[in-house]
């Protein structure tokens, strides 16, 4: 009896004090007018293209799963917690020990969650991996530290790095705020832009090390590998122009963290409006 | 033969004083297994508490945005090496000083079957890690091409590139040895009546544990010496410029890492199902359908490698191949965690640290195994891929599984090593501590890596700042709290009370429960009879 009683007390203490901790970092953060919405980003973006959107329901559905089984076994588990404990006057049942039946069905329900779970699974590789009649192919070159993109056949072509806002402030004992930096290691000097409801095509490659070109509302990530030219493809819908935002998700030396991607999705005749003006600026520069 | 455990604990009392060499000749040219195992287990806190500077060094560089400590080479440098000391330093060393104390004991042999080849296995580690470990003062620094050591990045470092490919090399010849000697203990000098389905589920994981070191340390050795001959001796294996591939390198690499993973959580599942029994004062449930599923998720482990590597332009059959054979590792997993349910299902249950920090294992390893099966789904995997979702994921299974399951095993069998009891209320302060801060440090990550937040990178974007904060805050704490554990075991070994009796726990069963306490230096000189056996096999 006194050891459980003991055994309690440093566990309700502490819970109250991890509370309090979880409280006294909220309260300031809260205050804080910032906007950074970190409190709230808890869960995938459902994203703005059709692989992001059954990227997310395969993922919400996992994650349903999960809590069911979940609630249930640590809720026997629980139960046994509470009620079969001794100080409680329980007696063990020694010869519970073995029982086919139970053990038949807890094998086979499984089975049948998990092929239930790998069918919308299977059909979504499927259609990650349909990169067939695409309306543009946009190749990108991951480098140490940045992304190349050429737009196959359109000759356009142009180096994106992290911008000098962000590069200056992520110096070691900078001085400056990351909070004063818009988009702080998310934004870069040229963005990517493609065209809305236009299925675009990556090949994707490296020249010196593995990186990974990956943003998350269009729900793809894809390695750019010296010596291969991986395929990915992704179509923002129509109605969702807008500035999306991710980085280089493979570990690529010290820079890995300072290769940011943005794609600015822009209508079709916005998109070729910018295109000739690219490669205009482009021939431009080329030929002086 | 002595027939009665009074007759056996005589024995060992007049044994006791036999042929122990004092001073430092009994540690350096230790083949008492005994020994040997408190030397793995010293070395092993030596390096979690090392592995564990670098981790809260990591932690106080992400607790804001923006570079305030290090930069983000030395950062690179802090995730490699957290990684290689704590797997290769920590928890493996661990479990094969568990293995060392414990597998003699458990299966009534008198030490483990080649003592010589013991105290090799262990002195080299010693050695690989100064090696490892010093490569901090090299030109350069060191390694920070991650723990995986993926070419062509790892290719790119200079001095302290070769340190750690034959550090590697040293701890994976130790790590065979130790197997090879653990495998030649359990199938030569098990007891007379010790048979194969009467093994203590401990020994039963280690056995299977040791069969896939031996398969696999070799594969790893191949990789890193084909990394060494690219990078001084001009082959091209994974050159790409010269005909190579640096996506074989991931390959070869996950077909020892996946298997690397069960290395390291197989033995802490037998550790579990000592003691969940032990404390709710019933047998086992399912003794052979743990053993199977052990042997089967052992299977299993072989095909499955490429499910680390989902995003490197697999093919739609492999991905659909190795989703499918990755989903198929929860049902062994899944009889697994059923089976420890219904061991607690209408026991007795108590609550002392090692029970405690076994169902801290069976809830947060079962947490684990969600987002491992998560994982699996290859589309949402390509969302998941090397963000903070994965970081969590393999913490909630090597933290609160193997490091919690060893813990546990410290906590169960230290009364029977040194004949004392520890303080159980620190323990229970240590394990409140642990248990609490560890859900604060690593939940958070499960919403950074949904969000957005790729992993090993040392400053990131505003939005991450809050969930890393918290992170940060139960790092610190879950690391400071971590120092309770030595303290606790000094603690106990100078002054605990003295333990009475063979059995420290009431409902304790095995072998080792039939020795006095301390352990005698050497032990089962006389075998045990058949009805101590059959006291510990009850199941």
């Amino acid at each position: 009896m006194y050891r459980a009683r003991l055994g309690i007390r440093p566990g309700i203490w502490l819970s109250i004090a991890a509370l309090l901790a979880a409280a006294g970092a909220a309260l300031p953060a809260m205050a804080d007018e910032s906007p950074r919405g970190g409190w709230g980003l808890l869960n995938l973006p459902v994203g703005v293209t059709s692989i992001s959107r059954d990227v997310y329901s395969i993922h919400m559905m996992a994650f349903w799963v999960c809590v069911w089984i979940g609630v249930l076994v640590f809720g026997v588990m629980i139960w046994s917690i509470i009620f079969h404990r001794r100080s409680r006057g329980a007696v063990a049942d020694v010869t519970l020990v073995h029982n086919t039946k139970v053990e038949i069905v807890w094998t086979t329900i499984p089975v049948l969650i998990l092929v239930g779970m790998a069918i919308p699974a299977a059909h979504g590789i499927v259609l990650i991996g349909d990169d067939a009649h695409s309306q543009l192919d946009i190749k990108v070159t991951g480098f140490q530290w940045g992304w190349q993109y050429e737009y196959v056949g359109k000759g356009v072509s142009f180096i994106s790095k992290l911008d000098a806002k962000s590069m200056a402030a992520s110096e070691l004992d900078s001085g400056i705020s990351p909070y004063s930096v818009p988009h702080y290691l998310r934004n870069v000097d040229h963005p990517l832009v493609v065209p809305v409801g236009t299925k675009v095509r990556l090949l994707v490659t490296a020249v010196d090390v593995i990186h990974s070109w990956w943003v998350p509302d269009f729900g793809i990530k894809k390695d750019a590998i010296p010596g291969y030219i991986n395929t990915s493809w992704f179509e923002v819908d129509a109605n969702k122009p807008g500035v999306y935002r991710g980085q280089c998700a493979e570990l690529c030396g010290r820079g890995h963290g300072y290769m940011p991607i943005v794609v600015d999705a822009v209508s079709k005749a916005d998109f070729q409006a910018w295109l000739k003006r690219e490669a205009a600026a482009e021939k431009a520069a080329a030929s002086s | 033969m002595a027939e009665t455990p009074h007759t056996e604990a005589h024995a060992h009392a007049e044994h006791d004083h036999d042929h122990k060499p004092h001073g430092w000749r009994r540690w350096v040219f230790a083949t008492n297994h005994k020994d040997i195992g408190t030397m793995y287990l010293v070395f092993s806190c030596i390096m979690f508490f090392t592995g564990g500077a670098f981790a809260m060094m990591i932690r106080a560089e992400l607790f804001k945005p923006g570079l305030q400590i290090v930069d983000a080479g030395v950062f690179n440098s802090l995730t490699t090496m957290h990684g290689l000391v704590m797997i290769f330093g920590a928890i493996m060393p661990a479990w094969v000083g568990l293995a060392n104390w414990m597998i003699p004991i458990q299966i009534g042999a008198p030490d483990m079957a080649l003592p010589r080849l013991n105290n090799l296995s262990f002195w080299i580690l010693p050695f690989a890690f100064v090696l490892l470990l010093s490569s901090w003062l090299v030109p350069g620094s060191a390694p920070a091409g991650g723990w995986t050591m993926y070419p062509p990045l790892t290719l790119q470092f200079g001095a302290s590139f070769p340190m750690l490919i034959f550090a590697i090399h040293m701890m994976g010849i130790s790590s065979i040895l130790g197997a090879i000697n653990v495998i030649v203990t359990i199938m030569n000098l098990r007891a007379p009546g010790m048979t194969l389905l009467r093994m203590p589920l401990f020994v039963w994981t280690w056995l299977i544990t040791s069969f896939l070191l031996v398969a696999v340390m070799p594969v790893l050795a191949g990789a890193v010496t084909m990394l060494l001959t690219d990078h001084f001796f001009g082959t091209s294996f994974f050159n790409a410029a010269g005909g190579g591939d640096p996506v074989m390198f991931q390959h070869i690499f996950w077909f020892f890492g996946h298997p690397e993973v069960y290395i390291m959580i197989l033995p802490g599942f037998g550790v579990v199902s000592e003691i969940i029994p032990a404390f709710s004062r019933k047998p086992l449930f399912g003794y052979e359908a743990m053993v199977y599923a052990t042997a089967s998720i052992a299977f299993l482990s072989f095909i499955v490698w490429a499910h680390h590597m989902f995003t490197v332009g697999l093919p739609t059959s492999a991905l659909l191949f190795f989703m499918f054979a990755t989903m198929l590792i929860a049902v062994p997993t899944g009889v697994k965690v059923f089976n420890w349910t219904a061991t607690m299902w209408r026991g007795s249950l108590t609550f002392e640290p090692p029970m405690l920090f076994a169902l801290a294992f069976l809830f947060l390893f079962t947490i684990g195994g969600f987002s491992g099966l998560m994982l699996a789904m290859v589309p949402a995997d390509f969302q998941y891929q090397d963000t903070y979702f994965v970081v969590a994921h393999f913490h909630y299974v090597l933290v609160s599984g193997s490091a919690f399951a060893i813990i546990a095993g410290v906590y169960y069998w230290l009364p029977k090593w040194v004949g004392r009891m520890y303080d159980m209320t620190l323990a229970k302060w240590h394990f409140w501590l642990s248990a609490i801060f560890f859900n604060v440090l690593f939940f958070p990550q499960h919403f950074l890596g949904l969000a957005g937040m790729p992993r090993r990178i040392p400053d990131y974007a505003v939005q991450f700042a809050d969930w890393n904060m918290v992170s940060s805050i139960g790092g610190f704490v879950f690391g400071l709290s971590q120092l309770l554990f030595p303290y606790i075991i000094w603690k106990c070994v100078r002054s605990g009370q003295r333990v009475e009796g063979t059995r420290a726990w009431d409902g304790a069963r095995g072998l080792e429960w039939e020795l006095p306490s301390p352990a005698p230096y050497h032990s089962w000189t006389i075998p045990p009879t058949e009805a101590m056996i059959a006291r510990g096999a009850e199941h």
